[in-house]
């Protein structure tokens, strides 16, 4: 319970975070928005650059759906999202409850927890690594079945999709974590009432795991979208958003205009419609922290 | 139900096996020769391993980790324990104080979390220039610091509001002061949870890719992170170097995994669930 009301102590704590926090995080967000209006010569331009980046076939390239990739870092980062969440709650819930009932399940967690704790420079190694052409597992797999083998991220048509692919390699452990916490908040009477009415498992699954942990699922959710919208490392190290700009991400989109281009304007942009992005993303995290009487 | 629970076993450790496999296969290929990987690492007719991979990554003539690993210790270690030492004592203030706006500060506090760190990059890049500090460590373990403080607040703010209060009135109807409170009574009961920040501040710190980009320059500043993409060949990826380059840098990260797995368990659930 908060104890006082304007002590004096409460600025020798909470001050030297707030200061730092103003100065290399809060002022640098406002004068990223603040450039963004403006052009190279600090003129005042409105919503110019906005329209020009929106309509830059880098962000968008809508034309891209009958040519193929690239489509746009602003469309790469929605159908990142598009495969790899639905990927990643479902593995993760289903894993979670898996492993639960099995021996040496702790480990098995502890296994697909490791791509979550390596730097994310070497999961890009990783993941071309996977998908190369000699050695990769992924060739190996697919060559039992007839497939000839390639390096898939070097290619337009695959470079993503084996990027996300990997990425879900990578991040997966972070939602079975998650959910397995959540799975040991749920009372264990709730599952024998289950069983004394005769509900089947696939039954209490829907009935009950999936309504109790709906309040997981939603940070994992908000989490992993984060994650998403902020992809750099991975495509950095692996395909530099190539080739031609096939795997190209919001986040590294805004590295090549403001440190390859120096166009520290249109970066700006980019960084904006990102942060919109990741705000959007965070309304139930700011909403349950607005609600919390504590 | 006997065979059905034999099948999940089987099932799961399948799972693991394919999880584990792209790990077994780095290690391979670091300590094979190249000529024996041409038929896949997987390939076993001949097996001659050799640390030589490692020892070429290691002592690399452009980008070696020897290197790179002191320069990221260098940066990640007070990059860790500056913004825990201030993200603790702001975590401990928002939990225990009433001021006016202390909703809107730490909603603010939670925001910050969102950020991408493309956010700041541009005035950051602009701010350390005019502050001569591009290409210096201070300039980084600052803004690291900086970046870390949001979560390492949410995350102890969420642990001292479970904490009961009464052993600090006691000390204070005694006469101490709250600083001395601080510092005597809530660090020594905190120090798991402040284990769990640790632990993983620091793995990120030392993960960071992007913010050392845009402020370390100098070959032989690089981090360790920054060295991995100069280890790629231009045309020809030499993987026996890379795989050795990989496990290097993600061998401390994973051992503080494994060492503290309890509480880097705890602080990452601890900081998404509060």
């Amino acid at each position: 319970m908060p104890r006082k009301r304007g002590s004096k102590y409460a600025a020798f704590f909470l001050l030297p975070a707030l200061i730092m926090l103003a100065v290399f995080v809060i002022y640098p967000v406002g004068r990223t928005a603040y450039i963004s209006f403006f052009d190279e010569n600090g003129t005042f331009v409105g919503l110019k650059n906005y329209s020009k980046v929106l309509t830059s076939r880098e962000i968008i390239d809508l034309s891209g759906f009958s040519r193929g990739f690239p489509l746009g870092a602003l469309v790469h980062n929605i159908i990142w999202i598009a495969i790899h969440l639905p990927l990643t709650i479902i593995l993760g819930l289903s894993l979670a409850v898996l492993l639960k009932g099995v021996k040496g399940g702790s480990v098995i967690k502890s296994i697909v927890f490791l791509g979550m704790v390596m730097p994310m420079i070497v999961g890009g190694v990783m993941i071309n690594f996977m998908f190369d052409r000699n050695l990769g597992i992924v060739n190996a797999f697919l060559g039992l079945f007839g497939f000839q083998a390639k390096s898939w991220t070097v290619y337009p048509d695959s470079a993503l999709l084996s990027l996300i692919f990997g990425s879900v390699w990578l991040w997966t452990g972070f939602s079975v974590i998650l959910y397995s916490a959540g799975l040991e908040t749920i009372p264990k009477d709730y599952y024998e009432a289950a069983e004394l009415d005769g509900a089947g498992p696939w039954k209490t699954f829907t009935k009950i795991t999936i309504p109790l942990l709906k309040p997981i699922t939603v940070v994992v959710a908000t989490m992993t979208l984060l994650w998403e919208l902020k992809i750099f490392d991975i495509v950095y190290v692996t395909t530099a958003g190539g080739p031609g700009g096939a795997s190209n991400v919001m986040a590294l989109q805004m590295y090549i205009c403001a440190f390859r281009a120096l166009d520290f304007n249109r970066a700006a942009v980019v960084a904006v419609i990102l942060t919109l992005f990741t705000l959007l993303v965070s309304i139930p995290l700011v909403r349950s922290v607005r609600d919390d009487k504590r | 139900m006997k065979i059905r629970r034999v099948a999940l076993n089987i099932f799961a450790w399948t799972i693991a096996l394919i999880w584990i496999v792209p790990f077994v296969g780095v290690f391979m290929t670091t300590l094979r020769p190249l000529d024996e990987l041409i038929h896949g690492w997987w390939n076993f007719d001949s097996f001659h391993p050799t640390l030589e991979n490692f020892a070429s990554a290691w002592n690399h003539p452009t980008a070696a980790l020897k290197k790179g690993m002191v320069n990221s210790l260098i940066v990640a270690i007070p990059g860790t324990l500056i913004p825990l030492m201030i993200a603790t004592m702001a975590g401990y203030g928002f939990s225990r104080y009433r001021f006016p706006l202390r909703k809107s500060f730490f909603i603010l506090v939670v925001i910050t979390l969102a950020l991408p760190q493309q956010t700041i990059a541009i005035p950051i890049f602009q701010l350390m220039n005019s502050l001569n500090l591009i290409d210096s460590y201070l300039g980084l373990i600052l803004l690291h610091s900086a970046w870390g403080l949001p979560w390492i607040t949410f995350f102890m703010r969420n642990f001292f509001t479970t904490i009961p209060v009464a052993a600090e009135e006691a000390a204070r109807i005694d006469g101490a002061n709250d600083i001395v409170i601080f510092f005597k009574i809530i660090l020594p009961v905190a120090l798991p949870a402040i284990g769990s920040a640790c632990a993983l501040q620091f793995t990120w710190v030392w993960s960071d890719f992007f913010l050392a980009l845009i402020l370390i320059y100098s070959p032989n500043k690089l981090l360790i992170t920054q060295r991995i993409p100069l280890m790629r060949g231009v045309y020809n990826v030499d993987w026996g170097l890379l795989s050795a380059a990989a496990i290097i840098v993600m061998i401390v990260p994973i051992l503080i995994y494994l060492l503290l797995q309890r509480y880097y368990i705890k602080g990452m659930v601890g900081w998404s669930l509060k």
